[in-house]
């Protein structure tokens, strides 16, 4: 039973904190509707834990308990993943920016001189 | 090739105490090249010195490393149409008397690597880092088809191709301005020769590898180099021009 409040308090934390972040414009929608899922998911999961029972019966898991860990684990890997993806991107494309705007400051610095007006 | 079209490209970071020497004797040797010396996020008077130096100087807002350096100043030769970029280091490790070779390999090649290991050089590296650079030489040469002695070599030139290629995709990752920048080339089908160059030992400054990031040379570079050859043919996306 405290397992059961533990996880539905943990969720509903979650849930909320995003929730605030997502309407502050702090935390983009896609990243948000991840984390507002998997608390979803959680808060489900401590109030009905027959369901878990049910489905790690029906895949053949003999622990309810090692089923959700491992999914948890996976999904933190998958999303830990992503981030790695969308950082790289982002590294690239602000080299790219900052070569272009080094590139575009000397531009200026020759019409300046050009200009004689500097 | 005419000297005229040549960019002597210097990236840049924190040389305050050689890069006037070096813009010097590049110039002597090269009167009528352009020198572009690149910034990469000097915390010191680098971008003054070379501007007083004569060159033209691009300061980049922040440091990137030689890849992003060198990836703005084949942007720039793209723009301003030279025919030819040669990368010369700011420590004062290249010998400018050696650019005349360079830029003649270019009637023959895409891209000429200068090699520190030849009969009369006096550069010798040993321990892991050593056998990184075999390893690394073995690799690329493979892949060439002709051999690569010293891929690790900031000193080098490229031709109008090269120039093409490198002002989209250039990478900034530990080895990747040096190898990996060579193992997109190959993999593009450009013409990569080598000709033997002198080395000084550095004039100001501290090497940046020290034993310890010897060592994971090896398994970085070979890392490096399968992504890269996983690639596939590269084509360049989107029209930077």
């Amino acid at each position: 039973m405290t397992a059961q409040i533990l996880g539905a308090v943990a969720a509903i934390i979650t849930f909320v904190f995003v929730f605030s972040l997502l309407r502050r414009g702090v935390l983009r929608e896609k990243y948000a509707v991840l984390w507002l899922f998997f608390s979803a998911a959680t808060l489900f999961f401590a109030l009905v834990p027959s369901a878990l029972v049910w489905i790690s019966r029906t895949i053949g898991v003999a622990e309810p308990v090692n089923l959700l860990f491992f999914v948890t684990v996976v999904l933190l890997i998958l999303v830990a993943v992503q981030l790695s993806y969308e950082l790289s991107r982002h590294e690239a494309r602000i080299r790219r920016l900052a070569e272009e705007v080094a590139l575009a400051q000397r531009q200026i610095q020759e019409l300046r001189d050009a200009d004689g007006s500097d | 090739m005419s000297a005229s079209g040549v960019l002597i490209a210097i990236p840049a970071w924190n040389e305050s105490g050689s890069i006037a020497g070096v813009i010097d004797k590049v110039r002597k040797h090269q009167p009528d090249a352009n020198i572009l010396v690149v910034n990469d996020g000097s915390t010191d008077n680098t971008a003054a010195l070379a501007e007083a130096g004569g060159a033209n100087v691009v300061s980049l807002p922040f440091n990137v490393g030689v890849g992003g350096a060198m990836r703005t100043a084949f942007l720039y030769a793209k723009r301003h149409g030279y025919a030819a970029v040669v990368q010369v280091d700011a420590d004062g490790q290249h010998d400018p008397a050696d650019l005349d070779r360079l830029i003649d390999g270019l009637d023959q090649a895409d891209i000429v690597v200068g090699t520190r290991f030849h009969e009369n050089s006096m550069y010798f590296v040993g321990g892991p880092r050593r056998w990184a650079m075999v390893l690394l030489s073995k690799a690329l040469s493979w892949m060439n088809k002709r051999t690569i002695s010293d891929p690790t070599s900031g000193f080098r030139s490229a031709g109008p191709r090269a120039i093409e290629l490198f002002a989209v995709e250039y990478p900034a990752d530990y080895l990747g301005d040096t190898v990996g920048s060579l193992a997109i080339a190959i993999r593009n089908e450009l013409v990569v020769h080598e000709e033997p160059v002198t080395m000084y030992f550095r004039q100001t400054g501290r090497p940046s590898k020290n034993a310890v990031w010897s060592a994971l040379y090896l398994g970085r570079a070979t890392l490096a180099i399968i992504a890269t050859g996983l690639k596939g043919g590269y084509i360049p996306k989107g029209d930077l021009s």
